[in-house]
């Protein structure tokens, strides 16, 4: 399997990471070498296998729907890199 | 019967990391006068059994940091100690390694002395042994669990000052036992790592040769334990990031099954495959710890619904007719040779104590890695997508458009390790190949859970190798992300299977460098590895041997390694990095 460098930046931006040219290069080389290494799995027969996601099969746990107390406003604002009239504060998300 | 059977049991170990007890304050707890009252003279397991008492001090250097968990209990409960003397012993053991360690990214030094203070106007009530368990001793936290108002980092520079409102669930039920916390200790960025050089902080050196990794991800968890910087610790295992640390830093580290612990105020990983648990030194610390935190947490919709056992009630039951299974998988190709023989030499000494040894079969598990570098990336991809700049964390304030905003904080703020994880995630769930991977990984995980589930039809537990090699020099695969991954190759089918695994010390290699016994268990079951685990260090002493930087902290202490030293044969006798 060949990442190339075209494709390490599609997958860059679906994982919204910025990433420079060097990144660029280093990572369609080590990602393909994990990838090539990797490939042993496809040769693997899984017919009517079904997949594990979690290894101890709770389905559903449900809990009381009961209110509780949640964090307070400013306690969860404290981290924020900006805030503004109790919300958090972010850049344009459409160009105006 | 202790050791008696064992070729090993000549060893008078129990000095190294003996009990102690302090009539009065001493500073730093360090006890100068009883450091050089003579030679060793306790038969091996002598003092963990009973109250330690002055007699038994004869050739222990008096080093409270040297006492294990249960150790310290005692002579907390008989007021023998105080948690504020133990507290300034871990602290001043901090003060006088850390330069050469570096476990810790954030040492709470007055926050512990606030709590031991605490401990002890517990501990001078009417009853002493109704405090919690854990009353007053020293804990460090790997930094990914949510402490209250204490920096976590999780390793990555992109948590650099957050500042949890909460406690992980966790750190909440160690506080409720009464744990002391000295610190946060240092990680793989996003537990992304197995030798802790992959820290946004700082790299963590092994105490037993500061040139070498102490593994990780738990790197910084496992050294303070074996540098005597706490006396237990808690870190996460999501491939082996408790016991490849514990076998490469020689202390005891347990995996509990996946959903034994709650993972809730836990910085996610890898959310199916994440567990957290305890090191110390001897087993009985980690059966404390697990104690105290295990169970079910209305938090964490993932933890069991099921009784925790009471551990130390069964930890002296014995082996004899327990059935070890020994998979020949797990014996690899690249296995340095001192370590495949201490192992076989451990399974060896389980059997003198009357366990039972059958070959078992886990075909599989050596598709383990491709399987756990396919799910872990995929769901660390999805969990690291929150940090973004705009709840907490780093945020590339500069910019003024929103997606570039989002690009440039996580560029900035994450490492190379959670890049290449997460791009290789995200690369295994995208359109087109999401079957061809991410599902592939989920039907080969299905296989190697069968594997294990075949084998404890017929055993109890299964003995394998924890690394495949020792301690590896700092730099040395830092580069390569396959020699890093390779690493974990006999760890990572355990969190595959979700189940329990343990690592304990069982000697040394010919350079003096630590290797640890892996032992595997059922599913919540727990119990039968620390009893298993128990046996074998009551027949052995390598827990007892401490890393020679920890002792020459003190002079009475490196006095009394050198006279314990005298005649073994096998263990560390010098500091490699001396």
């Amino acid at each position: 399997m060949n990442l190339t460098p075209e494709d390490v930046d599609h997958v860059a931006t679906l994982a919204r990471l910025g990433i420079t040219a060097e990144d660029r290069s280093r990572f369609a080389e080590q990602l393909s070498d994990v990838l090539e290494h990797f490939r042993a799995l496809q040769a693997l027969d899984t017919t009517g296998i079904s997949p594990t996601a979690q290894v101890f099969n709770l389905h559903s746990v449900m809990r009381d729907d009961v209110a509780r107390p949640s964090l307070p406003r400013e306690q969860v604002l404290a981290n924020a890199p900006r805030q503004e009239d109790g919300f958090f504060r972010v850049q344009a998300v459409l160009e105006t | 019967m202790h050791g008696t059977l064992s070729p090993l049991s000549s060893r008078k170990g129990d000095g190294a990391r003996g009990g102690a007890f302090c009539p009065a304050i001493a500073a730093h707890g360090m006890l100068g006068e009883f450091g050089l009252m003579g030679a060793p003279g306790q038969p091996a397991g002598h003092t963990r059994h009973m109250h330690v008492t002055r007699e038994h001090l004869v050739g222990i250097s008096g080093d409270l940091t040297a006492l294990t968990a249960p150790e310290a209990r005692d002579l907390l409960v008989r007021r023998q100690i105080s948690a504020t003397e133990l507290a300034h012993a871990v602290l001043g053991q901090i003060e006088r390694t850390e330069s050469q360690v570096r476990s810790f990214i954030t040492v709470t030094a007055d926050e512990a002395l606030a709590q031991a203070r605490a401990a002890d106007v517990a501990l001078g009530g009417s009853d002493p042994g109704a405090t919690p368990p854990l009353t007053g001793i020293p804990v460090a936290l790997k930094d990914l669990f949510c402490t209250t108002g204490v920096q976590t980092t999780a390793g990555s520079r992109i948590l650099e000052g957050f500042i949890p409102p909460y406690d992980a669930t966790v750190v909440a039920r160690l506080r409720a036992a009464g744990a002391v916390f000295v610190g946060k200790a240092n990680m793989d960025e996003f537990a992304m790592g197995s030798s802790t050089e992959n820290s946004g902080y700082h790299p963590t050196h092994n105490p037993w040769d500061v040139s070498r990794v102490p593994g990780g991800s738990s790197g910084g968890s496992a050294a303070a334990v074996s540098a005597g910087q706490a006396i237990l610790s808690l870190g996460t295992d999501t491939g082996g990031s408790i016991r490849q640390p514990a076998s490469l830093c020689s202390v005891t580290g347990l995996k509990p099954t996946y959903g034994r612990v709650s993972r809730y105020g836990v910085v996610a990983f890898a959310s199916s495959l994440d567990q957290v648990g305890p090191f110390s030194i001897g087993v009985e610390g980690s059966a404390m710890v697990l104690q105290a935190i295990a169970g079910a947490d209305p938090m964490d919709a993932t933890t069991a619904p099921f009784a925790v056992p009471d551990y130390r009630s069964t930890i002296r039951d014995g082996v004899k007719g327990l059935r070890i299974g020994v998979p020949a998988e797990y014996f690899t190709a690249g296995m340095e040779p001192d370590v495949e023989r201490l192992v076989r030499e451990a399974i060896q000494t389980l059997t003198s104590l009357g366990a039972t040894v059958h070959p078992v079969s886990l075909p599989y598990s050596e598709h383990g890695l491709a399987t756990y570098y396919i799910i872990a990336p995929a769901e660390a991809s999805s969990n690291l997508s929150r940090y973004n700049g705009i709840k907490y964390g780093l945020a590339a304030l500069d910019e003024v458009d929103m997606t570039r905003a989002m690009d440039a904080t996580r560029q900035r703020g994450f490492g190379n390790e959670p890049k290449r994880r997460i791009m290789l995630g995200t690369y295994a769930l995208s359109s087109g190949y999401y079957d061809a991977y991410y599902r592939k990984a989920q039907q080969v995980r299905t296989l190697i859970k069968a594997d294990f589930d075949n084998a404890f039809a017929s055993v109890d537990v299964i003995a394998a190798p924890v690394s495949p090699t020792v301690a590896f020099k700092m730099g040395a695969r830092i580069d390569d992300p396959l020699a890093m991954y390779l690493s974990d190759v006999c760890t990572i089918p355990v969190n595959v299977a979700g189940l329990p695994g343990i690592s304990v010390p069982c000697g040394f290699d010919h350079q003096g460098l630590p290797v640890g016994l892996q032992l595997i268990g059922k599913a919540f079951d727990e119990a039968t590895l620390f009893r298993a685990a128990f046996a074998y260090e009551e027949a052995t002493s390598f827990h007892r041997q401490r890393p020679p930087l920890a002792e020459q902290a003190g002079s009475e202490g490196s006095v009394n390694q050198a006279a314990m030293g005298a005649g073994k044969a096998g263990g560390p006798q010098r500091a490699p990095h001396a």
